[in-house]
């Protein structure tokens, strides 16, 4: 009978690069970077590595297809390495891969690398088209990431009878403290303070987003070495075990986009992998229970209804706790505590490593006193990827004892 | 006995005053202020001769039983394709079966009439029935010329058959001149012409005249005999002299629509006579003549069955859906006269996979989706697998058409960020009555006009043009649906 990922796994190391326009690095540079870090964290030889996976999202203009890239970047010495792909949730399923590894018991030391190189598109917003396959072309909309999500606004407004001045405030509010979060952070792309007014006061991308409720397209890798807890315990004497409590992934059975159920303001596939997640973690009440989280702010309003979505505001009522400050840095749940999506970066293949280590470096309580969360022991990361209408959504939930 | 079975027109919501062309290009040819009067309509970015004639096919087809449609004819100068059958594409689009006659008519400006002369021959001799004639024009003239004023997109459609007509055919005379007035090349993008004075005092003076006259001689009529006498002619003092001329008083003499929409080529003389009809009664008869290397003239008489038709307005209805192009260079970077950067983004490449869209046909082209025998549940685009998860049977769908169903706005946004030669780009989920939900854009709308719960209609587009391979593509966008006062 299976019982879950939880304890099964623990994390041995992380390494994550500067996020942001890295003009003078390859994909392979970056992944170099993030490895380094990684390896030296672990207390390891490059030669312990006994498989690996690499997460990697845009083919045209990153490293391309298959896995062999990390392999001849990394000089890994011919063993198994694999591709993960599955939109913006790319590392965390390269992650998810590596912890299941170590669990089935088939390796005991495991790598998971996420990079990805966006800046090479010549402009702005994340390239469209070709990864869709042929039938956009045909009869899909003209659309974009940010029309996609900023009609989760629209509905969101339809759906709850919130005003749309009110979903602006509390958008601004979720992207004023990503800022401010992110200001803190060496490093995070975008470092600067910026005040719910200016946000407000930005020139619009897609109704209702402006420009400051839309993630930054950044370059970047991340990466985590993964094992067992009793070698993990047998390597890290004098410290915390940082152990997998959950994974779970929900992809859309496509009922959200053709079916006629969904109302448009939420994302049906989060609530469904929170749920699992929390049972495999022996989570009750997350809003008690969770230290804090990163979720996928691609765009303001998808953190303001994942916050729902994760059954920690109520549904509808997402406005009151953000506005409230109960996501903010020394609030009771902070959120994106590293600047997110919004400020961190979001280079696709590699966000979901990076939201992992944030928690890790808070749980382990290596971040300095002015972005710290107190008593950290229980951390949540959250992609979405794709779109509203279909997606997938990836939680992992780590923790110490 | 053959004749009009409906009728159908359309006009782009688009409207540009001439003069505000004339402000911008009349430097460059002064004399053109005799041309400067009025609006001209002009086909939205995403418009052409085909999207056009499918607008009025629609619109002429509404409320009948599709699957009796024996032909489509469709008449343009304009088409998008030299090879590919136009007409096949607008026959996909009106969600006509395959099994039926389609043919392409162009050329001279007369082509128009012609495909319709075609059809009635075809439902006169009982080869056919049910037919479609549809012409369509969007016709460029040079910046600073005198046709870039003078010529407006417009299109019309009939249904031509034998059973229940509104309009009794009663004959016709024709003639053809190799008179080049206008003429386009091989390659040419613009419309030449030969001096206004030997096209109005040679051509127009001569061959109406020619046509009237030969069909009255026919028939032994006399021009008062008709209660509307329709005629292209879009030089003003030309008409005035062929009315006194041919007797037609002014009472019947059919609004050409210059100073509403301009001279609109093969679709001239049928949009004037849908806009005639509109107004006629029982009895009334009606000659109709085209011009263009030639002239065809027809005659026909309106039945009791005009009475019938509870929506009469098709033209008309159009001229006051419209909306002000109050932009002089949109109008020149949606026709490619003057090429806008739409950004880098704007420049990846469109692949148009013949394979791929000869499988999905009768969507894209369509707007069919699939109906679940079992459990009903209607779905767009086709699936294999029921998206009811109560149901999930495989392979156990029908054919369903979506274009004449209503929708209603889910959610929607305005893009700036997508590449658009109308930004922003205007999208959302559309949630049809009678079940089915899709993503669409959305055309001929603002913004700021939008709700959620909103009614729209579907309307066949051009979805891209491939530059480099010259090909247009095409897929239905939502339109929100007027308010009915």
């Amino acid at each position: 009978m299976a019982d879950g990922i939880k304890d099964k796994v623990a994390i041995l190391g992380m390494g994550c690069t500067r996020f942001g326009e890295r003009w003078e690095a390859y994909a392979e540079d970056l992944a170099t970077e993030a490895f380094v870090e990684c390896l030296e964290d672990a207390g390891i030889e490059k030669k312990e590595i006994q498989a690996a996976y690499i997460g990697t999202h845009i083919d045209e203009i990153n490293v391309g297809k298959a896995a062999v890239p990390l392999g001849v970047a990394l000089k890994l010495p011919y063993i198994p390495v694999t591709r993960t792909e599955n939109y913006c949730a790319t590392a965390t399923e390269a992650f998810r891969a590596a912890c299941y590894s170590v669990a089935a018991g088939v390796y005991d030391i495991v790598l998971a690398l996420g990079v990805e190189k966006l800046k090479d598109t010549g402009y702005g917003g994340l390239p469209s088209g070709g990864s869709m396959g042929v039938k956009p072309f045909m009869m899909g909309a003209n659309m974009t990431a940010p029309g996609m999500f900023a009609q989760l606004a629209t509905a969101y407004s339809a759906k709850w009878g919130v005003p749309m001045e009110k979903i602006k405030d509390a958008m601004a509010h979720v992207s004023a403290k990503s800022h401010a979060n992110g200001a803190l952070n060496p490093k995070a792309h975008l470092r600067k303070v910026v005040s719910e007014d200016q946000i407000k006061a930005a020139p619009m991308i897609a109704y209702p987003l402006g420009l400051f409720d839309c993630c930054g397209v950044s370059d970047g890798s991340a990466c985590v070495i993964v094992t067992t807890p009793e070698i993990a315990k047998s390597l890290k004497k004098n410290q915390d075990i940082v152990k997998v409590k959950a994974l779970s992934v929900s992809v859309s059975s496509g009922e959200e986009a053709i079916g006629n159920t969904w109302d448009g303001a939420h994302f049906v596939t989060t609530r469904i992998a929170a749920t699992n997640a929390y049972e495999e973690a022996g989570i009750k009440n997350p809003r008690e229970d969770l230290s804090m989280m990163e979720v996928h702010d691609c765009f303001s309003i998808t953190e303001m209804v994942t916050m729902e979505d994760l059954h920690i505001s109520p549904k509808g009522g997402a406005y009151d706790d953000i506005m409230g400050g109960f996501y903010d840095l020394d609030g009771k749940v902070p959120c994106q505590v590293d600047g997110g999506l919004k400020c961190f970066g979001h280079p696709i293949g590699a966000s979901g490593l990076r939201m992992l280590y944030a928690m890790y470096e808070q749980l382990l309580d290596r971040v300095p006193q002015e972005r710290k969360v107190k008593n950290a022991h229980l951390g949540l990361t959250h992609n979405l990827g794709g779109m509203p209408h279909s997606n997938v959504a990836a939680i992992s939930i780590i923790g110490i004892d | 006995m053959a004749g009009i079975c409906s009728y159908g027109g359309y006009v782009p919501r688009y409207r540009l005053n001439r003069m505000l062309v004339y402000q911008a290009m009349g430097w460059m040819n002064p004399a053109n202020i005799a041309n400067a009067g009025g609006e001209k309509a002009v086909a939205n970015f995403d418009e052409d001769s085909i999207t056009m004639a499918v607008a009025a096919g629609l619109n002429a087809l509404n409320g009948m039983d599709r699957s009796e449609v024996q032909g489509v004819y469709f008449a343009s100068t304009t088409m998008p394709y030299k090879e590919r059958l136009n007409s096949g594409i607008v026959s996909a689009a009106l969600g006509l079966n395959d099994h039926i006659r389609t043919a392409d008519f162009s050329g001279g400006l007369k082509a128009g009439t012609t495909a319709l002369l075609s059809a009635l021959d075809g439902v006169e001799a009982k080869n056919l029935n049910n037919v479609v004639v549809t012409a369509s024009e969007c016709r460029l003239g040079k910046p600073a010329s005198p046709q870039e004023l003078i010529f407006g997109d417009a299109s019309a459609a009939l249904v031509i058959g034998d059973e229940d007509v509104i309009a009794e055919f009663k004959g016709s005379y024709s003639v053809t001149h190799d008179f080049a007035d206008h003429y386009r090349g091989q390659s040419a993008k613009y419309d030449r012409q030969w001096e206004d004075r030997w096209i109005r005092d040679l051509g127009f003076d001569q061959f109406i005249p020619e046509a009237i006259n030969g069909l009255l001689n026919k028939y032994s009529l006399k021009s008062d005999d008709f209660a509307r006498v329709i005629y292209d002619c879009h030089y003003a003092a030309a008409r005035k002299k062929l009315g006194k001329v041919l007797g037609i008083a002014p009472e019947t003499d059919q609004t050409n629509l210059q100073a509403e929409v301009g001279q609109s080529g093969t679709a001239q003389s049928l949009v004037m006579l849908v806009n005639a009809l509109e107004e006629a009664k029982p009895g009334d008869k009606l000659l109709v003549v085209s011009f263009g290397s030639g002239c065809d003239a027809l005659y026909f008489e309106v039945t009791a069955n005009i009475e019938k038709r509870t929506d009469r307005e098709a033209i008309s209805a159009c001229l006051s859906n419209k909306a002000e192009l109050d932009n002089y260079t949109k109008y020149l970077v949606w026709r490619n006269i003057l090429p806008g950067d739409a950004g880098l983004r704007s420049e990846e490449d469109v692949w148009t996979r013949w394979s791929a869209l000869w499988r999905s046909r009768k969507t894209v082209l369509g707007l069919w989706g699939t109906k679940c025998k079992k459990c009903g549940t209607a779905q767009i685009p086709p699936q294999n697998v029921c998206v009811n998860p109560e149901c999930g049977a495989i392979n156990q769908m029908d054919d369903y058409l979506f274009s004449d169903k209503i929708g209603h706005i889910a959610s929607f946004t305005g893009d700036m960020l997508a590449a658009s030669l109308n930004p922003p780009a205007v999208y959302g989920q559309i949630e049809f009555e009678g079940g089915g939900k899709m993503m669409f854009d959305f055309t001929d709308c603002n913004l700021d006009e939008l709700e959620i719960g909103m009614p729209v209609s579907m309307s066949f587009r051009r979805k891209y043009y491939d530059e480099k391979r010259d090909i247009s593509g095409y897929f239905w966008k939502a339109v929100p649906v007027k308010e009915v006062k």
